[in-house]
């Protein structure tokens, strides 16, 4: 079998000459123009840019949500056609099922594959102790803070065994103390689990802060303007100098192309 | 003014003011429900009193006085006044016309809420059905009685068929409505996660579209209580609508009154059921509790 014989030069994940354009009644948009990238087992990437450059869409085709128009996502050379329980995504405003108390929610997966009941409910006992949501495992969502469902919907992704997290802004919802709070406790789960996470965020701080890896994207149409790796020592201090300097790299990266755009129109 | 009143004034105030405030709205909350309550029974009461000087000023003979209707509707109950075919049947007549409304009722609820998940989640079935629908749903259920007695001849089943028509539309359009007003990121989330298929609609369709399925269940219910009058005029020899007719074709308005009465309190009271129902299933949204 090929995946004994040679996996290392197998890439985990690879996003070959991914184009995706949208039609809008005659209107066609191109919201991605030849993206390509390789991304390794347990890296944490961070994908970001102004709106409009494609961040998103990429997310949802590697879940396997949209199709992209030309070229393909690889897992280990599969191409992705449909959403996958390998992949697994945290929406912003959450997604959990509302009927469901958070035990059940985080079961969901478990419960697909038809495992007995009580495997099903260590492995729902374990996950939501990971997140710290056993008191809680009997609420309903509308009886939790935004930051809880967040912490629910990670567990959810996670209690199904996926090694992808796709993660769609998923702390701009919180509040400034929640999000850091939550910045803080994905690390834990990534740095234990060594899940590979894929991180789409606008906000430069916070992608210095997590990632290990930056993808910076840029609009119309959207494409890849760079590709960065983050070597700070972990945990990362945002007040440190080498912090500030990472940040402010990444900022030049982010801003430069509008700049430049804006001379081209200009001129 | 002077200084010194002032700060006296300003000293007492607070201590008064806070426990005058807290009888005050205490006071006003019982006053409230209160209110609430007789407002709720005064204005019936008014109704029914305005109905006796009415029928003494005019002095009609072709209504009764809300006295008659009383004695009547005891009679009707246990019997003992009267002493005619009515007398004591109240139970018989309500199980029938309860039977027909259930009847219809659950084959509405059958077809309506699986056609109305399908149509909501599968374009090809709304292609195929949705016109049909449309074009079927503005007639009148009464335009189908002749039809009906002859599809199902003079009797309950004609009743049933009734009830059926009228509480389907809609449990069928809220079930549609349900399904095609679940965010779509829940069906991402359930398929990433494993699941597709019949399980979708059992585990997803079925349970996010639950809040606007009771809403047309509880619509659907009214209707068959409705109609239930309607599908007993078919010449049904017992049920409220047989009993309705029966008073009318014996000038026994009391009797027409009475089932009209009963016909209300038992719809009202199987309302209830289904909102308590309701409230229990959908625990986990408070925003649409009955």
């Amino acid at each position: 079998m090929d995946e004994t014989r040679d996996p290392p030069r197998r890439p985990f994940l690879s996003i070959r000459d991914v184009g995706k354009v949208f039609e809008i009644g005659d209107e066609r948009v191109t919201a991605l123009h030849h993206v390509n990238a390789v991304i390794e087992k347990g890296e944490f990437v961070c994908l970001i840019g102004a709106s409009g450059c494609g961040k998103s869409t990429l997310l949802r085709i590697i879940a396997g949500f949209e199709t992209p128009t030309s070229g393909e996502v690889c897992v280990y050379d599969h191409p992705i056609r449909e959403p996958g329980s390998d992949r697994g995504m945290v929406f912003q405003d959450y997604a959990l099922f509302p009927w469901m108390t958070v035990r059940d929610n985080i079961s969901f997966g478990p419960r697909q594959k038809g495992l007995p009941k009580r495997r099903v409910r260590e492995i729902a006992d374990e996950y939501l102790n990971m997140v710290g949501l056993t008191p809680f495992a009997d609420r309903f969502p509308h009886q939790l803070s935004g930051g809880m469902k967040q912490r629910v919907a990670i567990a959810r992704v996670l209690a199904n065994e996926a090694s992808i997290l796709l993660m769609d802004e998923p702390f701009g919802a919180l509040d400034a103390l929640t999000r850091e709070q939550l910045q803080d406790e994905l690390l834990q789960i990534w740095a234990r689990t060594q899940v590979t996470v894929i991180f789409v965020t606008h906000s430069v701080e916070e992608a210095t802060l997590l990632a290990n890896r930056v993808i910076v994207m840029t609009a119309g149409p959207g494409r890849i303007e760079s590709d960065n790796h983050i070597v700070l020592a972990r945990p990362r201090d945002v007040s440190a100098p080498d912090f500030n300097d990472a940040r402010r790299r990444l900022t030049q990266k982010l801003t430069s192309h509008v700049a430049r755009r804006e001379l081209r129109t200009a001129a | 003014m002077t200084p010194p009143a002032q700060a006296g004034a300003i000293v007492a105030a607070p201590v008064s003011a806070s426990s005058e405030d807290a009888v005050r709205k205490r006071r006003a909350r019982i006053l409230a429900r209160v209110r609430a309550v007789a407002l709720g029974i005064g204005f019936p009461l008014l109704l029914v009193a305005a109905w006796h000087q009415l029928v003494v000023a005019t002095g009609t003979k072709l209504i009764p006085t809300p006295n008659q209707v009383g004695i009547m509707m005891v009679d009707f109950a246990v019997g003992g006044i009267h002493d005619d075919a009515f007398s004591g049947t109240i139970l018989t007549h309500l199980a029938a016309s309860m039977q027909r409304v259930y009847g219809g009722f659950g084959l509405a609820i059958a077809l309506g809420i699986p056609l109305g998940l399908l149509i909501g989640k599968v374009p090809v079935i709304r292609q195929l059905l949705d016109p049909t629908l449309s074009v079927l749903r503005p007639i009148p259920v009464t335009a189908w009685l002749p039809l009906s007695m002859i599809f199902f001849g003079l009797g309950p089943r004609s009743a049933v068929f009734l009830v059926f028509l009228g509480a389907f539309y809609p449990i069928l359009l809220n079930t549609i409505f349900g399904v095609r007003s679940v965010d779509p990121k829940l069906f991402e989330a359930a398929s990433m996660l494993g699941c597709d298929g019949s399980r979708m609609f059992r585990q997803v369709v079925l349970p996010a579209a639950l809040p606007s399925i009771f809403n047309g269940l509880r619509l659907g219910h009214g209707f068959a209580w409705i109609l239930i009058v309607v599908g007993e005029m078919t010449g049904v020899p017992t049920g409220l609508g047989s009993v309705i007719m029966d008073g009318r074709t014996l000038s026994r308005t009391d009797l027409v009154v009475s089932g009209m009465i009963i016909i209300g309190v038992a719809g009202f009271l199987c309302d209830r059921i289904i909102v308590a129902i309701n409230n229990r299933v959908l625990r986990w949204s408070p925003q649409h509790h009955g």
